[in-house]
């Protein structure tokens, strides 16, 4: 990371100075100012909250929010909970594989980048899922990627 | 003219704001006087987008309508309430909404969630107008005599949670809204937040005034941004007219609330963990006692309630706790709101008292599944739920009742499962995600887990099947009573009863091998 992004994070992250409870909230910070958490932002996190890089890894490395790497230009999210389940989100996560997309690997093809999540709240109209953060419901394979091709366009 | 095409996210998922835009657009070609208000949903999901016209008659509504539909609905008549094809009638009139009795969902689907002047003229801050002229042991006693119980799944009575906080003598208490509402199935708080949010802000700002905290925070998880957004324009708009602030409307009393945003822990809901995650750590599970109700937030006394249970408060403290006490089952008191999911032909949101039986909600409400094939399997309360047959259709739907059958209401989330599922593959998944999800602290849930699923997976395969299904049971039993929390202590539930039920999905042989 360039010293001018360091300088850059450490404004955007200036109203948690000293807060050492705001470690979460400067994740989601960085993270919706660049996409993913470098590895050296932790370490800005770390001096701008008072707390020990460790710490600061420890939070990252908790909750599955968080990238260490940069997203794919479209990042579409696959409900696989039980009422997904039941609408078939197992055939979804399958038909999706078979045109490599795989929620396990998450690795990008063209652009979009396929992941699996537990529960969006739309259970009644599965399986659901997110393109680039827009709800999609009763969703295929063919509709996800035909959204995810609009929006990587 | 008022026409209506909710916003809420389910909605938006099968295309409500390409139809909003497309009314909008032909209607100014036309030149028609038309107003098109994003209203939230009115929890008939299979009918969305469903659009509503304002008549002299009533509102009627227009399901399923897609944009492309939209020129063709408003030539035969649509804007003018005509009886078409997609229309179902008279809204309000509607079988599926005249059977439930929407208390804390009275608002929602109704107005444009956002316009607080709407919803003062809707009821909206007559409960805490009145919480503000009452002493706080008060209010606290009125919620106690409500028989509100926690909605989040335990149950635990609201009333006595919030005494031991107006007791608690501290410099800062605090009180944690809980809209972590990780459970497959469950939608509720989801769509409150995005439909009707002011409802929320009002019931944890009586709590706040009630028990003398002044702070508050709203954790919702990342995965409802439409809620999150829905909450935050809520709360600055709250700010602005003097509901929230220094001096709560001029009654001088003081509460400011905030929202925190999860980042996809499920364990993050358990309370306890969701405190560790609003104090910035990582989202493990902290040891009880000491009850949250005394060492909370930061250490101090904190109400902890989720969505439903806070937005039931302001219509408690308008209509009297008697009203609400007058409503439900046993010791179920008032209404729940179920939510109908997974494979149903009508799913959405059911507010009714408690004591419906499971058939009626599935049969009557749910109209069987989406798919035409039979029921096999519901599960009820999530991923850490029991799975029932049709055999529990008489139950009637309260606390107590599920819990003698060995289940459990949770947050009233019904997910309903056709006879294509497989019950082996739906018990290994309550292993996966345990082990997916555990937050670590605990070694029945961290480690029982994984070996959970393994020994599922050797039980389906045949593989010493008698001595497997000993060491599951024995596993079952270690997660159930060693657990720190309910996320290794529960997923036994869904695992056991899976397997009890649907012993040849297991491939099980009589007698074993």
């Amino acid at each position: 990371m360039t010293q001018f992004v360091v300088e850059d994070l450490e404004r955007t992250l200036a109203p948690f100075r000293g807060d050492a409870s705001a470690i979460l909230r400067a994740l989601h910070e960085v993270q919706s100012e660049l996409g993913f958490v470098p590895d050296s932002a932790l370490d800005v996190i770390a001096k701008t909250c008072n707390v020990s890089r460790a710490e600061v890894y420890g939070v990252f490395t908790f909750y599955s929010d968080f990238r260490a790497t940069p997203p794919a230009a479209c990042v579409v999210k696959v409900c696989v909970a039980e009422a997904c389940q039941a609408n078939g989100s197992r055939e979804v996560v399958a038909d999706l594989k078979a045109q490599g997309y795989d929620v396990h690997t998450r690795k990008a093809v063209d652009g979009i980048q396929v992941e699996q999540a537990f529960c969006l709240g739309n259970c009644a109209l599965g399986p659901a899922a997110f393109v680039n953060g827009q709800p999609i419901g009763r969703a295929t394979a063919e509709s996800l990627l035909a959204a995810a091709r609009e929006v990587s366009k | 003219m008022k026409v209506f095409v909710p916003c809420d996210s389910a909605a938006l998922s099968v295309g409500a704001d390409s139809v909003a835009r497309a009314i909008e657009e032909i209607a100014t070609v036309k030149g028609l006087d038309v107003t098109v208000v994003r209203n939230g949903s009115r929890g008939m999901l299979w009918l969305e987008p469903l659009v509503e016209v304002e008549t002299s008659a009533g509102r009627v509504g227009y399901a399923n309508v897609s944009a492309n539909a939209v020129a063709t609905l408003i030539d035969s008549g649509m804007l003018e309430g005509a009886q078409l094809p997609a229309s179902i009638g008279i809204v309000d009139n509607h079988e599926w909404l005249t059977r439930q009795n929407r208390v804390t969902f009275a608002r929602v689907g109704i107005s444009d969630p956002q316009c607080i002047t709407e919803y003062e003229s809707l009821g909206g801050w007559a409960g805490l107008r009145k919480a503000l002229t009452m002493t706080g042991e008060d209010v606290v006693a009125d919620v106690t005599d409500s028989g509100l119980r926690g909605r989040g799944g335990a149950g635990f009575p609201a009333g006595i949670k919030w005494k031991t906080v107006v007791n608690a003598t501290a410099d800062q208490k605090y009180v944690c809204c809980n809209a972590d509402e990780g459970d497959s199935g469950t939608f509720a708080d989801r769509m409150l937040m995005e439909g009707d949010p002011f409802t929320l802000i009002e019931g944890m700002t009586i709590a706040g005034i009630a028990v003398g905290a002044t702070r508050g925070f709203i954790y919702i998880r990342s995965e409802y941004p439409h809620a999150i957004t829905a909450m935050n324009t809520a709360i600055a708009k709250a700010q602005e007219k003097g509901f929230l602030g220094d001096n709560v409307d001029g009654s001088g009393k003081e509460f400011h609330l905030d929202v925190r945003v999860g980042a996809g822990s499920y364990v993050c809901g358990e309370e306890t963990a969701m405190l560790e995650s609003l104090e910035g750590k990582r989202g493990t599970v902290r040891p009880k006692p000491p009850i949250p109700a005394l060492v909370g937030l930061f250490g101090k006394p904190t109400i902890i309630n989720n969505v439903m249970t806070l937005a039931a408060v302001p219509m408690i403290m308008a209509q009297g706790a008697a009203a609400y006490q007058a409503l439900g089952h046993e010791k179920s008191r008032g209404t729940q709101v179920f939510q109908l999911a997974g494979n149903i032909k009508q799913g959405g949101i059911v507010e009714i008292d408690f004591g419906i039986t499971l058939g009626d909600l599935i049969d009557g409400f749910g109209a069987g599944t989406h798919t035409g094939k039979p029921i096999k399997t519901v599960q009820i309360g999530g991923p850490l739920g029991a799975y029932v047959g049709t055999e529990a259709w008489p139950t009637p739907m309260a606390y107590e009742s599920l819990a003698a059958t060995g289940a459990m209401l949770g947050h009233g989330g019904i997910v309903v499962f056709d006879d294509s599922v497989n019950m082996a593959a739906q018990a290994r998944f309550a292993m996966e995600f345990c082990a997916e999800e555990s937050c670590g602290k605990c070694t029945p849930c961290r480690i029982g887990s994984t070996r959970g699923v393994e020994v599922i997976d050797r039980i389906v395969a045949g593989d010493e099947q008698s001595k497997n299904l000993e060491l599951l049971e024995d596993l079952c039993e270690v997660m159930t009573d060693g657990s720190l929390c309910a996320m290794g202590g529960l997923t036994p539930l869904p695992v056991r009863s899976a397997l009890k039920l649907f012993p040849a999905d297991f491939n099980i042989v009589s007698g074993g091998k």
